[in-house]
């Protein structure tokens, strides 16, 4: 597997996609700094979580303007994967390479704690190794995690099955309970909770690696 | 050229910020708050040949990256040369 981890000034949540990576690919992904101009050919880029650019402006604004999000772009246009967890989901929400945004969480508290997520839509390259409905506990580390989009942009969502992960218990006020979404092209999924910290029995919960698990065989397949 | 752009949340998109303001101000006594929206000020110094350029060139910047229209609205005004 070609696997990418993209770094940002503020990224903190780099090394345990890569570690995760690694071990369940047997090889360690490319560590790509944003300043890049061109990828390496990858299979898959993650975007993963921290703040980048120290949150500034808006949560992933900043860093949707950095050199290698034009790569990137370029990447998902060509069909590649990308994932964005937490600070990656708001980056890609930003670079509107998915729809919505990410809003302060209504209490305006900071969540750091377990949810339970319902996987609603298995038929992705990121979820066809979970069964359907199955519930999944892994922790999120957010402010800004409430998802928010137009009614008619919601309803395209639920249409079109792209809706991917949904809250049991809404942490944050999200519309429809929205943790994780994908493109209409299947190829780019974005999500808050940390699976990867989820992924393994010192976690506490092992169910996240399901995730990784399912995009490196769908890449080897 | 200095220029200001401000930048509001659109009706209709909750504003928690704005929400706790609301009730500190209530906590503080002043009665009859009903509704407080926060947004953001920026702004900038800029080379332009004339306002209607400054305007123009400020409204670019909102475009591209200081507002999200998905949830903002934003209004460009040119200060003084």
């Amino acid at each position: 597997m070609r696997t990418g981890v993209v770094v940002f000034p503020g990224t903190n949540r780099e090394r345990d996609a890569a570690m995760l990576l690694q071990r369940l690919d047997g090889k360690a992904p490319t560590m790509l700094w944003h300043t890049e101009t061109t990828l390496p050919a990858l299979d898959l880029v993650v975007l993963p979580g921290g703040f980048s650019y120290g949150d500034y402006l808006r949560t992933g604004a900043m860093a949707a303007h950095s050199p290698i999000m034009a790569a990137v772009r370029a990447h998902a246009a060509r069909g590649g994967l990308v994932l964005g967890i937490c600070n990656g989901f708001q980056i890609l929400c930003e670079t509107q390479l998915l729809p919505g945004i990410l809003l302060r969480n209504n209490h305006l508290k900071f969540n750091c704690k377990f949810v339970d997520l319902r996987v609603e839509n298995t038929r992705t390259p990121f979820t066809h190794a979970y069964a359907q409905g199955q519930v999944v506990h892994a922790p999120v580390a957010h402010g800004d995690g409430n998802y928010f989009a137009d009614d008619a942009t919601l309803n395209d969502l639920e249409q079109n099955h792209q809706v991917v992960f949904r809250y049991g218990h809404n942490p944050n006020g999200s519309a429809r309970n929205i943790a994780g979404i994908i493109n209409k092209q299947g190829n780019v999924l974005g999500l808050m909770p940390h699976l990867e910290n989820a992924a393994e029995p010192l976690h506490g919960h092992v169910d996240g690696a399901t995730m990784f698990a399912s995009v490196l065989s769908k890449m080897a397949a | 050229m200095k220029v200001r752009v401000d930048v509001t949340l659109k009706h209709g998109v909750l504003d928690p910020q704005g929400k706790a303001v609301a009730h500190a101000l209530v906590g503080l006594g002043f009665l009859g708050v009903r509704d407080v929206r926060v947004g953001k000020t920026i702004e900038l110094d800029i080379d332009a040949a004339s306002d209607a350029a400054a305007k123009e060139n400020a409204t670019r910047m909102a475009t591209a990256l200081l507002a999200n229209q998905v949830i903002e609205d934003f209004s460009v005004t040119v200060l003084a040369a």
